[in-house]
């Protein structure tokens, strides 16, 4: 058989693409149950990390089950709405929305027994790409618990920083209502504060761009909970 | 092939004398990028001994039926199907780990190293040599990466796999970690100085 001519050329190469496709396609079913599981679970764990819990390794999905007591999704009214389980809002898209489109998830984490924090989550845009994280609230809906940051390419010792702890544990004690007002925490250069006596943190030197994409995520996913933080306060 | 070469020359030539990232200079872009920390290094290295070594024996099993017009699209194809099979294991059974590579598993396939033993060795060998030139391309590769990553994790973060290494009496004597070493910048230079230190040792390497 002539291997250079052109009909082999074509019959080989479909063969081999055929071949290798349902290798992949194999590969991949075989896998996806494992691969979601673990999505899931490093899910669970950043939602536990604002809430300033670290669990162990493997350990994730039993202590998320354990400290998350409840979960639930909220309009912009401060309404639960039914029929949604708030693990599987996706952010992101519900983000790109107007605020009063949206589905709020919330989660509520028992830290010590009758003390529970509520956790939302926010996601934002950095330099090069997204960032995403979640704030745990106290009870009064207003002083801030815990947060934790993450992004997925930001410059390292840079825009990186805000996964660090020494950028979220700036967090922990603001308030987001002072005075009545409902405004959310502003990220600004430090030894600056701004105008109107909002809370602040001190953004990241040399990472300007990433610290304002965290300052206007918090604004963008935030002040859609205005009613439902204040509602908590009214408790 | 004029001469044959002994199989444990094709395994080992390439870890020192012919190493592909120092000697030849291949796949630096991902040495850049990978090496801040140790781990992603390690993990890195064995993707790549694995997906060198597979594509290899399979393109050295199929190297006699390969048409030879479109024998670099085969190569591609089967490197390619390769490396997203290792991308999906990883996500699997190492998700931090893999997390932490992202893109640099999928650009495996650009790899030079890659591509040039399979069209330099893999065409023109039986599969157990090409398997051994796999390996031994492979760990080159890894070793370089584990020592970059090895010098810019220690210096540049004081961990080693995480593990805090540098006590923190040197911190509060006034030492501080050195954050140039975790960008891009440090790693091709600490790759300078392993070439250096490689070519100082064997002499028949130094050009004129």
């Amino acid at each position: 058989m002539n291997k250079q001519s052109n009909t082999y050329t074509i019959i080989y190469i479909i063969v081999l693409v055929v071949l290798v496709g349902t290798a992949l396609a194999a590969t991949s079913l075989a896998l996806k149950g494992r691969q979601q599981e673990n999505i899931d679970a490093d899910k669970m764990k950043q939602i536990l990390a604002a809430a300033l819990i670290t669990p162990a390794d493997g350990e994730t999905v039993a202590e998320f089950n354990r400290y998350i007591t409840d979960q639930y999704v909220v309009n912009a009214q401060g309404e639960r709405i039914e029929g949604v389980k708030a693990f599987d809002v996706n952010v992101a898209n519900q983000s790109k929305l107007t605020a009063d489109r949206r589905e709020l998830p919330v989660f509520v984490c028992m830290v010590k027994e009758n003390d529970p924090k509520y956790i939302l989550p926010v996601y934002g845009a950095g330099l090069w790409g997204p960032i995403w994280g979640y704030v745990a609230f106290d009870a009064d809906g207003s002083t801030i618990y815990g947060a934790y940051f993450a992004h997925q390419g930001e410059t390292p010792g840079l825009g990186a920083e805000i996964e660090k702890p020494a950028f979220s544990d700036q967090f922990k004690g603001k308030h987001v209502i002072k005075d009545g007002r409902f405004r959310p925490i502003a990220v600004v250069k430090a030894g600056q504060q701004p105008l109107d006596g909002e809370d602040y943190v001190d953004g990241i030197s040399g990472g300007t761009i990433t610290s304002k994409g965290v300052g206007s995520m918090l604004d963008n996913c935030l002040v859609p909970y205005r009613k439902f933080l204040q509602s908590l306060g009214e408790k | 092939m004029a001469e044959k070469i002994k199989n444990t020359d094709v395994l080992f030539n390439p870890i020192s004398k012919n190493n592909p990232v120092v000697v030849q200079v291949l796949g630096i872009c991902s040495v850049l990028a990978v090496t801040a920390k140790l781990e992603p290094a390690i993990v890195m290295g064995i993707s790549v001994i694995a997906v060198l070594a597979f594509a290899n024996v399979i393109i050295s099993l199929i190297r006699n039926t390969i048409p030879t017009n479109i024998r670099i699209i085969v190569q591609l194809v089967v490197v390619a199907g390769l490396v997203v099979i290792v991308d999906q294991v990883l996500k699997a059974y190492a998700y931090s780990a893999s997390k932490q590579l992202s893109v640099f598993i999928g650009l495996i396939i650009t790899n030079c190293i890659l591509m040039g033993r399979l069209e330099a060795f893999a065409m023109g060998n039986k599969p157990w040599p090409a398997f051994l030139d796999g390996v031994g391309n492979g760990l080159g590769y890894a070793v370089i990466l584990v020592i970059v990553g090895f010098f810019r994790e220690l210096l540049g973060s004081g961990t080693l796999l995480g593990y805090q290494v540098i006590p923190q009496w040197c911190y509060d004597n006034g030492y501080v970690n050195n954050g140039l070493m975790i960008l891009p910048p440090m790693a091709l230079i600490v790759v300078a100085c392993i070439i250096w230190v490689q070519r100082s040792i064997n002499k028949d390497l130094q050009e004129d």
